[in-house]
């Protein structure tokens, strides 16, 4: 510890290139961090969804619907507690860049199964039941387009034709990622009534009285209805997300390299700058050997300078990443719900930083320590 | 006077390590800049070629995507006389009415299964797309459930070799060829016969009607004519603009990605280049006197300095065009949100994003040379040479 006032000496004496070099350790572990980031929470949002739902789909495509009839039928399979169902609106808010996920759904039966997913004052709920026009928000998208409760919003139909005026008449805040809080819910009847012949639930969400049967419900609904003109694929809500995340492809092998590139080209820097500062310092070396500085205590110094630069940017650089993101409420258009740092990411963040620390001081501390002193004292430059 | 270049490059000699260091870091940043650059690249021409200027595109009134569109026997066939379509040779009009629907289709590394888009077609649609051709077997006969595959999707789907039978749709089409058009998003579709698909797809309804013009200056007349007539519901778009404006959306996503990234590590590389030749400018002090001294402007050796830096990160921006040069050609994939789909790609190098890199790469050194090179030009002679 008493050594320190030297190691600070040695780094401040060149504070622009200690602190471009921190800088540009933390620039990497930023990039790093929120690549990484891209990984987990994609990782992450095919992992939600609770195991005691699960989700009927057509088994053609998820672009099909299903017939209205075949909720009495899935209520009367045995292990079936409730059923609900919801279709993707795909709706356009003023400009096709103000993305954002919208379902039409029976709002009761819907409001039901994901009872405790969401919070949501008892009034706005019921005040959303009773508008065949209403809509619900989450709070995030309403802080997002800095919307109001009462507010009048005209979305217009891709899928469904037209313009649809619809009335906030609730705010949710989401208690498990599933219920996203980038969404908006309107009435799966407001669609109905326009497209009557046409219009069929999306897909069902069923509630099952004990998840342990999960597969032997999907597999009673699948053969239920494999001969029909409408066959279905039933599985668990988790495994219905998980779907829509590998539609990405390889994305994480991608981020991955690239997170790789850029913590090598940050090494190489980080490493140029150590060895510059031992280069200019040969003399000062063989003095304090001269005076009895010993190999160890050397190589020690020089190990605590590079390990002081990789810290004090890897606090910089991760810091950065994990309170940056959220502050901003970043989700990528909301392909990216819940987009943070995890504490698995920041361990593999400080791991490098020892590694970035010991292969860019390694060669210099290595140098120093078998410098001898006469050797040292004769490189004048 | 200029002070000759080979000065710098000797002066780089010196150091070897420490610069080739500097040269490999902008060689990372310029090898991920021409990565990420080359991905969206190819993920822009694959849709970009699939549409043709001379065609005109369909849809109906509002919708954004194939997936959402929905036309009408009948309309179908009053867009389908029009008089400004092109005749084939037997005289018939130039007309293809699709059935368009992303299906479930088994993925040929067995991990469940995968949207593929799945269009029906008229044998007139190789007419109409004429980059479309069979590569091995042949076309799939009209009245029969046989289909033909996309060459860039056939590797990714179970049971897709020619003579197989693929299974989609609640029922099986036996394969009778695959086909190539010119790298495009097609080569990730699986054709049939419009007339087959329909009732296993989506109903009695055509999704797009795709035609080719008579003459291409004449798009203008005809959108207007197709948007004003009574009778229709429907938006008219260039073939080329259509499929082109299907991109946007992952293409905003890669174009992100690729200024984030890169922007973020040039900073890096950057600093590293500062680092660098600032040591370089103090190890060189009394070499600077002696040349200010010699009678060379302050403003000559700034350049010097300058040059020197570009040199340095030039040699790094080459080396990274090398590396990321193999990746050229690879294939792969993702889902394109716009059908919804799975579309397989191939990374594109170009020679503009090389040179794109390489300016990068100049622009980086320029900016990081810049104030050690400054401190070079106003040295105070007297002091430097002692």
């Amino acid at each position: 510890m008493k050594f320190f006032p030297l190691v600070w000496a040695n780094l401040t004496r060149h504070k622009r290139r200690t602190a471009l070099t921190t800088l540009s350790v933390a620039l990497a572990l930023f990039l790093f961090a929120s690549l990484r980031s891209v990984v987990t929470t994609l990782r992450a949002t095919g992992e939600v969804g609770s195991e005691t739902r699960m989700i009927v789909q057509s088994a053609k495509a998820i672009v099909f619907f299903l017939p209205m009839s075949y909720r009495e039928r899935l209520l009367a399979v045995p292990g079936v507690q409730a059923a609900s169902w919801a279709n993707w609106f795909g709706g356009v808010y003023q400009d096709p860049k103000n993305f954002f996920a919208q379902f039409a759904v029976d709002p009761e039966s819907y409001l039901d199964v994901y009872a405790g997913d969401y919070d949501m004052p008892a009034d706005q709920r019921a005040a959303f039941i009773r508008e065949r026009t209403g809509c619900i928000v989450g709070k995030s998208l309403l802080d997002k387009f800095g919307w109001h409760l009462g507010q009048n919003v005209t979305l217009t139909g891709t899928i469904f034709e037209g313009d649809w005026p619809v009335t906030i008449r609730g705010v949710f805040r989401s208690l498990d990622p599933v219920f996203s809080e980038d969404a908006m819910l309107v009435h799966y009847d407001m669609v109905y009534e326009r497209y009557p012949t046409w219009v069929r639930p999306g897909w069902y969400v069923l509630q099952l009285k004990n998840p342990a049967l999960a597969p032997q419900v999907a597999a009673a609904i699948d053969s239920e209805f494999k001969n029909s003109s409408d066959p279905t694929k039933t599985g668990s809500e988790r495994a219905f997300n998980a779907s829509f995340v590998t539609m990405w492809g390889n994305v994480s092998f991608l981020m991955d390299s690239i997170g790789m590139a850029v913590v090598f080209a940050i090494l190489l820097v980080a490493a140029n700058s150590m060895m510059l500062s031992a280069r200019e310092r040969t003399n000062e070396v063989g003095v304090l050997k001269t005076v009895g500085f010993g190999d160890r205590l050397l190589f020690g110094l020089v190990m605590a300078e590079a390990g002081g630069i990789a810290a004090a940017g890897a606090v910089l650089g991760l810091g950065a990443a994990t309170v940056l993101w959220p502050a901003i409420h970043f989700s990528a258009m909301g392909f990216l719900p819940g987009f943070r740092v995890t504490p698995g990411t920041l361990a593999l963040g400080l791991g490098i930083t020892v590694l970035l620390a010991v292969a860019s001081g390694l060669l210099p501390a290595l140098s120093a320590a078998r410098l001898s002193a006469v050797q040292a004292l004769r490189h004048v430059e | 006077m200029k002070i000759p270049l080979v000065y710098n490059i000797r002066s780089l000699a010196r150091r070897p390590v420490s610069n080739a260091m500097t040269a490999l870091g902008v060689a990372f940043v310029v090898g991920v800049f021409i990565a990420t650059l080359a991905l969206a690249n190819g993920f822009r021409m694959a849709l970009v070629k699939t549409g043709s200027p001379d065609n005109v595109v369909v849809l109906r009134k509002g919708a954004d995507s194939e997936l959402a569109s929905g036309i009408s026997r009948d309309h179908a066939a009053i867009i389908g006389a029009l008089p400004e379509i092109a005749a084939a040779s037997d005289g018939a009009p130039l007309v293809s009415p699709e059935v368009f629907v992303p299906m479930d289709i088994a993925s040929a590394s067995g991990g469940g299964a995968q949207l593929v888009v799945t269009r029906g077609v008229t044998t007139r649609a190789f007419e109409v797309r004429r980059s479309v051709h069979i590569t091995a077997g042949r076309m799939f006969a009209p009245g029969r459930d046989e289909v033909i595959i996309g060459a860039a999707i056939a590797p990714r789907l179970a049971h897709s070799a020619v003579g197989d039978t693929i299974h989609f749709g609640g029922r099986g089409w036996l394969v009778t060829g695959h086909f190539a058009a010119g790298g495009s998003a097609f080569e990730s579709e699986v054709w049939g016969q419009n007339e087959q698909l329909m009732p296993v797809l989506r109903g009695e309804f055509f999704q797009v009607v795709v035609f080719r013009l008579r003459d291409r200056s004449r798009f203008g007349a005809v959108q207007q004519k197709l948007q004003n007539d009574p009778r229709l519901q429907v938006d008219a778009r260039r073939e080329s603009d259509f499929y082109a404006s299907q991109s946007a959306v992952l293409r905003t996503i890669l174009n992100f990605l690729a200024i984030f990234i890169t922007s973020i590590m040039a900073v890096g590389a950057i600093f590293g280049a500062v680092n660098t030749m600032y040591a370089a400018v103090a190890s060189r002090t009394s070499e600077i006197a002696v040349l200010l001294t010699l009678g060379f402007r302050p403003r000559s050796v700034l350049a010097s300095f300058l040059a020197e830096a570009a040199f340095l990160a030039l040699v790094g921006g080459l080396v990274g065009c090398l590396v990321a040069l193999p990746i050229n050609g690879i294939v792969t994939s993702t889902t394109n949100w716009s059908s919804f789909s799975m579309i397989a790609f191939q990374f594109l190098v170009t020679p503009r994003i090389l040179v794109e890199g390489l300016i990068f790469s100049l622009v980086m050194g320029v900016l990081g040379g810049f104030f050690p090179a400054r401190r070079a030009a106003r040295m105070p002679v007297v002091e430097a040479i002692r």
